[in-house]
């Protein structure tokens, strides 16, 4: 689904990531982990097509077609998704009408018809009801005043209502307490289907309690420095990072 | 009657010409109204149209309007408008109370105004001239002293007709009223003066949509003045749509008087006109009052729009907050100038002032201006002002989510403007104004008029 390789990039000048190599096959989870600095946004917002960022070198195929050459948008409508890890407010464009609107966008773009205004209505009902998010969040201005976890809580909502074959989470799980934790793992694993893909983009080992990786990555320098099963995961939670961080010093430039 | 291009002669001779001529035709009025438009032309005579000179005109030129050939009649041509023509323009259920006016002039056959409850009166003004004399005639005489600005005085010494609305004590109009100024200028560009006059009783209400439109691009000039007045306890929900054509010149104001404890919430909406100047004027007279100022303006092309407001705090404890935004593309220009004062004595005043213009395009120019004057202790005061572009990050999330940059400027240009149309109350007049912007603005941009 995703074939990531060789990708090498930066902002502003500055290289973040140093050669980048990640498979992604339908079906899998794959967990992105790493200290702060790592470049784990960084390889996030790339994907998504953020344009602050510029690639300098390597290629991305999705679904055997180049992901760079795709604007954003295009990104999205082919079923690409980006959980931000900072949200964007949004003041004066109500929730459901930004929902309606990336909905319809989406679906014109796969041939299907818009859903029209209770049609829409009736699907975001059941998926507020899978991330438990109170109906009153639906006039309410996209994310504006909207608390940490509640930002993240609508992330996974747009999520489910978009049903995207490639869902990247970026630190979806960071700030969040144990409940919210548990919402938004829940809304991920209601998503897993043996046709799309995830990638977790996470510091912390713990969202992984809740969703099970099948690929563990560990992101350190713009590099990726070791790849295993989700033992891994647990063997970073307990000995940290800086173990891979003398690895990664030793790798080649 | 051909026009004369005011720049030939200068602007004053061409004003004071016709107001012989409107005095030898005899379309002055009673004696006490004679002598009041006497009194406005000497003022206006005296100093002319202002110029950029004049502090409150500075960012505002009005030479593109003294070049136009204006024919000064007194006569409301057009008259036989079809009612198809300005159905587009009702606001609501076609049930609602709808005063039409071309021109200037009160068109019985296009409005609509069924008998109102508790006695109160609703028609034109100059007809009030006669029907409700001495209502019409203390409200002009008890605002005749005060110093008019050059287009006030124009309005007093000129105007032929306009709304008169007067709701009793104690009554609520339940139902909106609309007033419809249409414009039709098929020869000779023109200059009408629309006057308006709003008096609520103690603990009344009222619900008032004032639109201002054209039938075709030709120039013309419309100087209107809407005077309320509201006593004690009375709550007026206020809103002006200014939907000139590209022709169009628009110099308004809007003033209002407010006793204790009264509620006055004005939004003024300007989508269309060459040039707009709309002025609103609170006079918190009374203690306690509330007064809730907005307005939004979307302009593109080479559109001028500019607004000024002044809210006067003059008793303790009155409330005022002011919320205008401007949209601007192409080469417009914007204007706000926002004046509050505090009298003396007005202790507890709370008065709060937001001014905040999004730019679409790097030929826009603003010009943003708070002038806070306190002369009391123990009071809030506050302004903000803030001008950009749209957030690129933000254009960046919603393009995340499949939206195209065209999709993304326009929810995100909607969003900006719906902080002020969220604001209106009345659920169709604020559906009425979210279709007219959504056919403002086009792949993100603002449309520029055909008409």
């Amino acid at each position: 689904m995703l074939s990531v390789r060789k990708l090498r990039a930066g902002v502003e000048g500055k290289e973040i990531l140093r050669g980048i190599d990640l498979e992604v096959r339908p079906g899998e989870v794959h967990a992105v982990m790493g200290p702060n600095g790592s470049g784990k946004s960084t390889l996030a917002q790339v994907l998504a097509g953020h344009p602050g960022y510029v690639v300098t070198q390597g290629e991305v195929l999705y679904e055997g077609r180049d992901l760079l050459a795709m604007p954003p948008e295009e990104r999205a409508r082919e079923g690409v998704f980006l959980a931000f890890q900072y949200p964007v407010e949004i003041p004066g464009v109500a929730n459901a009408e930004f929902l309606k609107a990336a909905f319809n966008e989406v679906r014109a773009h796969r041939g299907l018809e818009e859903l029209d205004a209770m049609e829409f209505l009736a699907l975001l009902k059941e998926k507020m009801n899978l991330v438990d998010m109170d109906p009153s969040f639906m006039s309410r201005p996209l994310n504006e005043g909207f608390s940490g976890g509640e930002k993240k809580r609508n992330e996974i909502l747009q999520l489910a209502v978009l049903e995207p074959k490639l869902a990247i989470l970026d630190e979806t799980d960071s700030g969040l307490d144990i409940d919210a934790l548990k919402t938004v793992a829940t809304g991920i694993n209601g998503l897993r289907r043996p046709d799309n893909a995830i990638i977790l983009v996470t510091h912390y080992q713990r969202l992984l309690n809740y969703v099970t990786p099948d690929r563990v990555h560990v992101l350190s320098n713009g590099c990726i420095v070791k790849s295993g099963d989700k033992a891994l995961a647990l063997e970073l939670e307990a000995k940290g990072y800086e173990w891979l961080e003398a690895e990664a010093e030793a790798l080649p430039r | 009657m051909t026009g004369v291009a005011m720049a030939d002669r200068t602007s004053r001779e061409i004003f004071l010409a016709a107001f012989a001529e409107l005095e030898r035709r005899g379309a002055a009025g009673p004696v006490w109204l004679r002598e009041l438009r006497r009194a406005a032309i000497a003022r206006f005579a005296q100093r002319g149209l202002p110029t950029t000179r004049d502090e409150e005109w500075k960012y505002t030129s009005l030479t593109p309007l003294t070049a136009l050939p204006l024919a000064l009649a007194v006569d409301g041509a057009g008259a036989g408008l079809a009612e198809e023509a300005i159905a587009p323009f009702w606001v609501g259920p076609a049930s609602w109370r709808r005063l039409v006016f071309v021109n200037g002039r009160y068109v019985a056959k296009l409005s609509a105004i069924r008998p109102v409850p508790g006695d109160a009166r609703i028609g034109s003004l100059a007809e009030a001239l006669i029907t409700d004399a001495e209502i019409v005639r203390s409200h002009f005489s008890a605002t005749a002293g005060e110093p008019a600005d050059a287009f006030g005085a124009l309005n007093t010494a000129f105007w032929q007709d306009g709304a008169f609305l007067q709701v009793p004590a104690g009554v609520s109009l339940e139902e909106p009223v609309q007033l419809l100024f249409v414009a039709t200028t098929p020869e000779a560009a023109r200059a009408d003066h629309p006057r308006s006059l709003i008096v609520l009783g103690e603990g009344s209400s009222a619900t008032l949509v004032e639109t201002y439109f054209a039938l075709d691009g030709n120039a013309y000039l419309t100087n209107a003045v809407t005077e309320l007045v509201l006593a004690s306890g009375a709550g007026v929900e206020h809103h002006k749509v200014v939907l000139e054509s590209r022709g169009g010149f628009h110099v308004g104001r809007t003033r209002v008087r407010q006793s204790r404890d009264s509620r006055f919430a004005s939004c003024s909406i300007v989508f269309g006109g060459r040039l707009v100047r709309n002025d609103v004027d609170a006079w918190l007279g009374g203690e306690g009052a509330e007064c809730t100022l907005s307005g939004l303006s979307v302009i593109g092309g080479r559109q001028h729009a500019d607004t000024h407001t002044v809210v006067d705090h003059a008793q303790p404890r009155a409330t005022s907050r002011q919320l205008y935004k401007g949209v601007l593309d192409g080469r417009a220009r914007g204007v706000f100038n926002g004046r509050v004062i505090v009298r003396p004595g007005a202790i507890g005043t709370d008065a709060h002032q937001t001014n905040k213009n999004l730019l679409l395009s790097d030929g826009v120019e603003v010009d943003s201006k708070p002038q806070l004057e306190i002369f009391a202790d123990d009071v809030k005061c506050s302004h903000g002002a803030a001008d950009g572009q749209l957030a690129e990050e933000a254009i960046f999330y919603l393009k995340s989510r499949g939206l195209d940059e065209a999709a993304a400027r326009t929810l995100l240009t909607h969003g900006f403007a719906n902080e002020v149309l969220g604001r209106i109350r009345v659920e169709p007049i604020r559906t009425w104004c979210e279709r007219l912007l959504v056919a403002r603005l086009h792949r993100g941009r603002v449309v520029e008029d055909e008409i």
